[in-house]
Order: structure tokens, then sequence, then C-alpha cells
């Protein structure tokens, strides 16, 4: 029944979503409410066991898993197309399922190519 | 058809409820680990607070609300107190379109498995945002631990998805437990459910894949500059996402709410989809009781070189038999297939770069061995002639 409560499914949705925000929002207050309140420097350095951290966290940083990331992307594209795909491939002509698969097989040797180049080693 | 503002009072009720109800399960969970964690190990666990402890994580609860809640002097305050509401939410949404029996969910949409599949990916961010904004070293290197596990088994997520899709022909999760009224899709496609199995468990960050997490590594990764409330919040997503993982198990593979002898009536239907999440759940825990941690670059190697590869033999498998329309039993026969031929390249793989290691070592030593010793008395005599 596509287009039956389609303006509500969304609707409940938001409002899903806003009462989550609240319900956690309500959490906090009570925290804030209930919470002893006694800063002191000590307290606000960031945790080093015990001894006194060195520069910030936020120094430069190899971010080692960037090249996964594209690959995710590739992927989480791939899923858009995939989604519809998986649903109407029994209905519609058969070519299709073919080009699918062809575009299936092409993703797979990308993922063949990265692992030949050595992209999913983790250095 | 227009909303009125009745519909959505009735979708706000329902949604308090929902956060009531997930609240529940999740402070049932964290009972339920420590209890089984602790049978595993011969010791009681929690059994002063209440009969059997049962209220003990309520009495956490309590004493979270009741914490200080400290901040680093130098984190991005604002980011630091969204994070835990970005991992929250999402998943916490994702519920509204669980179905606990035919008829009982917030809200049925069509596409409640794309649905899924967007907002879980959603609270990536959230994790990434908590280990940045915190400044600590050990709270920012668990965040780009965390965005790379969890982009990672995204994926073979995401295709199990679409393969249980393709073979239920609907993207609604009633549908798809409809599907599977007379035979579940455990015994129709064995390996999807082991993959999404496992690759469920590295979402949700469990052992053994807890490894943007690990206490004896990065001292519990983005979380480690959290308390109270806000430190709750994240505890209670993490139990929340572990009982999602199994109530979806249980959906897309073990038949959800319906049973091959017939139709039950709701209550016994919502007992029967509860206890196959809870017996997911209790294998995730169960897990986490037996496997020590994978290293990082294990856990990665595994993730894109045996999962991501498997998860679209099945998908292929599952397409290729619903369009030759072939008798099902086929497609168990190539599931199967598929695991023991995988197993089997493990089995043999496994030890090779090790085997070749050994090798080296073995030739290596015959060389030393081979070589003449010939300052064996200089040195000696050398000392003695500097100590006199």
């Amino acid at each position: 029944m596509p287009g039956d409560g389609f303006a509500l499914d969304w609707v409940t949705v938001a409002v899903t979503i806003v009462v989550g925000f609240a319900a956690m929002g309500a959490a906090f207050l009570a925290n804030a409410v209930l919470a002893p309140r006694r800063p002191s420097v000590d307290k606000a350095t960031p945790y080093e066991s015990g001894i006194r951290p060195g520069p910030l966290g936020w120094s430069q940083f190899n971010a080692r898993y960037y090249l996964f990331a594209i690959l995710f992307l590739i992927f989480d594209v791939e899923a858009v197309f995939l989604f519809p795909w998986a649903l109407v491939f029994l209905q519609t002509a058969s070519y299709v399922f073919y080009a699918m698969l062809l575009f299936i097989g092409i993703l797979f040797f990308g993922v063949l190519y990265a692992w030949r180049k050595g992209v999913l080693e983790w250095r | 058809m227009s909303v009125t503002l009745l519909d959505i009072v009735w979708a706000a009720v329902g949604a308090v409820a929902l956060v009531t109800a997930v609240s529940i399960l999740g402070v049932s969970l964290v009972w339920l680990e420590r209890k089984f964690l602790g049978r595993l190990q011969g010791r009681p666990g929690p059994n002063r607070v209440g009969p059997f402890g049962l209220l003990q994580p309520v009495a956490d609860g309590i004493k979270l609300l009741w914490k200080e809640d400290v901040s680093p002097g130098p984190s991005a305050k604002v980011l630091f107190y969204v994070a835990p509401l970005l991992v929250f939410v999402p998943s916490f949404v994702v519920w509204l379109t669980i179905p606990f029996t035919r008829d009982l969910a917030l809200r049925n949409l069509d596409t409640s498995v794309f649905f899924f599949v967007a907002f879980s990916t959603l609270s990536i961010v959230g994790v990434l945002l908590a280990g940045w904004s915190a400044a600590s070293k050990y709270s920012v290197l668990g965040g780009f631990r965390a965005a790379a596990q969890l982009v990672s088994y995204e994926i073979p997520l995401i295709v199990i998805a679409i393969t249980m899709v393709a073979l239920a022909g609907s993207m609604s999760f009633v549908d798809i437990v409809e599907a599977q009224r007379t035979v579940p899709y455990i015994a129709l496609v064995p390996l999807a459910a082991v993959l999404f199995f496992i690759a469920g468990l590295a979402e949700i960050g469990r052992t053994p894949f807890d490894i943007y997490l690990a206490e004896s590594e990065v001292v519990g990764g983005p979380l480690v500059e959290y308390s109270g409330a806000h430190w709750a919040v994240f505890y209670l997503a993490e139990y929340g996402n572990t009982f999602l993982v199994g109530a979806l198990t249980a959906l897309l593979f073990l038949g959800g709410w319906s049973w091959p002898f017939g139709t039950l009536p709701a209550p016994a239907a919502v007992a029967l989809f509860l206890t196959k999440s809870y017996f997911v759940t209790v294998l995730i825990f169960w897990v986490r009781g037996t496997y020590p941690r994978l290293r990082i670059d294990q856990m990665m190697s595994l993730g894109w070189k045996i999962l991501i590869p498997l998860s679209f033999v099945t998908l292929v498998t599952v397409v290729v038999q619903r369009f030759y329309g072939w008798p099902s039993w086929t497609l168990t026969l190539m599931s199967l297939a598929t695991l023991a031929l995988a197993a089997w390249l493990q089995t043999r793989l496994q030890g090779a770069p090790a085997r070749a290691l050994a090798e080296k070592y073995r030739r290596d030593a015959v060389v030393v061995q081979a070589k003449p010793r010939l300052h064996r008395e200089a040195p000696a005599a050398a000392k003695v002639e500097a100590s006199s």
C-alpha cells in the first residue's frame, strides 16, 4: 500500500527523533540538577593515568582508514542502487538482472584490485 | 490524506512508550549480561540489590544520575555534549519500525530494511565526534579506530540486508517474516545468517570486535572522558544496539514471531519473538565470554578479505536462484558449499605466513651454526689486559 499514510510515516519518524532527543535531554537535565559541582583544575585535565598529559590529542594524525572510507563510499552508493533492484529484478526485463550482475562483478573486481595493490593492509 | 494534530499526539505517545520499552530492554540486558558472564566465569554475578540482583542496573542508573559531570578543559564542549545524543538517537529511531508482532510496531514503514540501514549508519558520526571532541589522545585514537571498523563492517551488513530483501521480495520486516512462515531463512541461507551475526557484532563493538573501546589499549576509546548521564546514554545505546542485532537476526533469519505450526495469538507471538531475540543476544554475551579481542589489522582483513567477498557471493547466489527459479534446497546447498569452501581456504591459508617464517628461521639457524667462531679467546685476553 504505497502512498497510503506516507505523510504519517515520516511525521512519526520526525516525532520519534524529537522524543529521543527530549528523553535523553531530560536525563542530562536531571544529572545537572542532582549532581554536585566542584570543579578543579585536575579534574579538567584529559585522562593520562594520573600523570600530567602531554600535548593535546588534536595534534596531527595519520588517518590510516581514509582509503577504506573511500571504498566504503563506493559500496554505500552501490547499496542505494542495489536496494530498488533487489525488489524489482524478477518483474522487469531480464537485461536489468544481467546489467546489475555486471555492475556487482566490476565492483568485486575493484575490491580484488585494491587487495592486490595492498590497500587493504592495515599499516 | 493530511496529518492531524491528534495523529502527532498519538505518535508522540507511541514514541514515549518506545523510549520506555527500549530503556527497560537495555536495563534488562545489563543485568542479563553481568549475571550470564558471572556464571560463565564460575561466580554468582550481581546478587545483592533486589532478588537475584535484578535491581542492580537500576541502582547503577541512579548512581550515574547523581554523579558529577566532568569534561576535560580543552574539549570542544558543544560537540562533546551532543555526541552521546548522536549515538543514541539514530539507533533508537530504528526501533520505531521493528515489529514485535504483525501489528505491534510504532509504524510499519514500507521501506523498513532500508530505513534501518540508513539510520544505523548515522551513529558512526556520533562515535567519531565523541572521540574527537574530548581532546584526549585515547579518545581520538579510539574514535578513528571506530570510524575504520564501523565503516568496514557496514558493507557486509548492508549487502546481507539486500540479500534478504531480494529473497523475500519486500523491504518491509512484516513481509519478510510472513515469507518465513514455513521455513525460516536460516535454513535457506545459513551463511548469510553467520555473516550478519559477525558483522552485527562488529557494528555494536562487542568482543571480539571491541577494538575501539579496548580498555587495555585505548582505555575505553571515545568514552574515556564521559561521566554521569552522558556516559549512561552511551551505555543505553550500546545495550539497545545489542538487542537490536538480536531482534534483527530474529526477524531476518529466525522467522520473527512466526513458527511453522500455524498462527499464534498476539501475546504468544510477542513472547516468541522476544525469546528468539534474547537467544541471539545471549549468544552475543557467550561470544564475549569466550573469545579474546582481535588485533586491529586482523579485524580489518577479516572484514575486507573474508566478510565482504562472502557477502557478495551470497547475494549473487540468492539472486541467481530466484531469477532462474531453481528449487530452494539448491540455495541451502550453495550457501553451505560457500561456507565449506571458505572454511577450507581459511584453514589452508591461515598458518601459511607463520609456516614460511618458521622455515626461514630454520634455514638461518643452519647458517649461523656453520659460521666459524674466530674471536672466542681474543676478547677475554683483552679484558684481562685492560684490568691489570
